[in-house]
């Protein structure tokens, strides 16, 4: 199945953000070895040449090096791992202060509805869980 | 630009880039029909290795520009090389071409036209075609005649990308087949063509191809428009091909 794009962003930087999330997720955890330029363009129906420089810019951005003979590895560096989800935590929140701004909600009002939010989801929970 | 390095190997920080083949130069190219100029004065290069997108309203020359590069039209003045030549009996070896129209004869079964590629080009593999067959669901004891016209175009296209060629001249490629075998398509292009082969597609189905392509050439009136890596395009623009093509060509 090809992964999903957004056609307005480049997509070697969407390419980027998706081995990212499978980077925290444990899919590529540390250490291990990445898969095949072409096997992974191939999983995300797009061209070699643009996995490639998804994943040359992620080797320059340390979260990936190279083996000369072996290929292609993620960082064994748990800390950056650990950086980059806290990152993208960051981005998402950002990108909620701007719904909530764009809704007219005060910044003081956020979390009183966060915790409210919280409150529901788990008695939702533990109501599953009774059934 | 980045390296391109054989996709199997890893780029290290002293690797040697790899200086991409050239396949199509284009040197002030012209083709005109009477008053009217579908190619007008056209200059650019094709990289191997690299799938370019052909883009453009109708009648802005992209079916012409396939003609010119294999031969079936002959410039009216400029050039274009294949791989350095004129094209010719030779760049027909290395040409993998899909005409907007099918040439095939209609009273053939696909068995025949198996047999009928391998006898005219070495480079068919008939093993990769009737895979592709099988998975596109086309018996290969059908005859072309009692086939629809999608799959027809299914039929087409497996044999001009069985072949192991150096150039493949794509127009339209999926113009006439549906979402699913569409995306199968797709995937057999990218999955397919060597990794110093070029490919040029024409389409206008911009929004299911674009994620295919590495550069792309818009096409206005026989002249290009713009010219350039897409991801570079998508970078500057903010947008996607398909929106900047509809802004572009705005009627």
């Amino acid at each position: 199945m090809p992964w999903e794009f957004n056609p307005n962003i480049p997509i070697y930087l969407q390419l980027m953000d998706k081995i990212k999330l499978g980077m925290i997720a444990g899919i590529y955890p540390p250490g291990s070895k990445m898969p095949s330029v072409r096997d992974l363009a191939n999983d995300a129906g797009v061209n070699p040449n643009t996995m490639q420089k998804a994943l040359s810019e992620l080797e320059r951005d340390n979260l990936l090096f190279s083996q000369r003979t072996s290929g292609r590895y993620v960082t064994e560096d748990k800390i950056m791992v650990e950086n980059l989800r806290q990152d993208l935590a960051e981005k998402q929140m950002q990108r909620f202060f701007s719904a909530m701004e764009e809704l007219g909600i005060p910044r003081e009002q956020i979390p009183v509805l966060i915790n409210k939010a919280l409150q529901k989801q788990s008695l939702q929970k533990t109501a599953k869980e009774m059934n | 630009m980045e390296t391109t390095d054989t996709m199997q190997t890893n780029d290290t920080m002293d690797a040697i880039e790899i200086m991409p083949k050239t396949i199509v130069t284009a040197n002030h190219l012209t083709k005109c029909f009477g008053e009217n100029c579908a190619i007008d004065d056209l200059s650019f290069n094709l990289q191997g290795g690299r799938i370019t997108g052909l883009l453009g309203p109708n009648g802005s020359g992209k079916t012409t520009l396939l003609k010119l590069c294999n031969g079936l039209l002959k410039p009216d003045s400029g050039e274009i090389l294949i791989n350095g030549i004129a094209p010719g009996i030779e760049s027909k070896k290395f040409i993998s071409y899909l005409p907007e129209r099918t040439y095939l004869n209609k009273w053939m079964k696909i068995n025949d036209l198996l047999d009928f590629f391998t006898d005219f080009y070495t480079d068919f593999d008939k093993v990769k075609a009737l895979e592709m067959l099988k998975a596109l669901g086309l018996d290969k004891k059908t005859r072309l005649k009692t086939l629809s016209k999608g799959n027809r175009e299914k039929v087409q296209l497996v044999l001009v990308m069985s072949r192991n060629a150096g150039l493949y001249l794509l127009d339209e490629p999926i113009g006439g087949v549906d979402p699913a075998a569409r995306d199968y398509i797709l995937k057999t292009i990218l999955s397919n063509y060597q990794d110093n082969a070029a490919i040029l597609l024409s389409t206008h189905l911009i929004q299911d191809v674009e994620h295919i392509f590495d550069d792309c050439i818009f096409l206005a009136n026989g002249k290009i428009n713009l010219q350039g890596s897409v991801d570079d395009i998508r970078e500057e623009h903010g947008k996607s091909l398909d929106t900047l093509f509809r802004e572009v060509f705005r009627c």
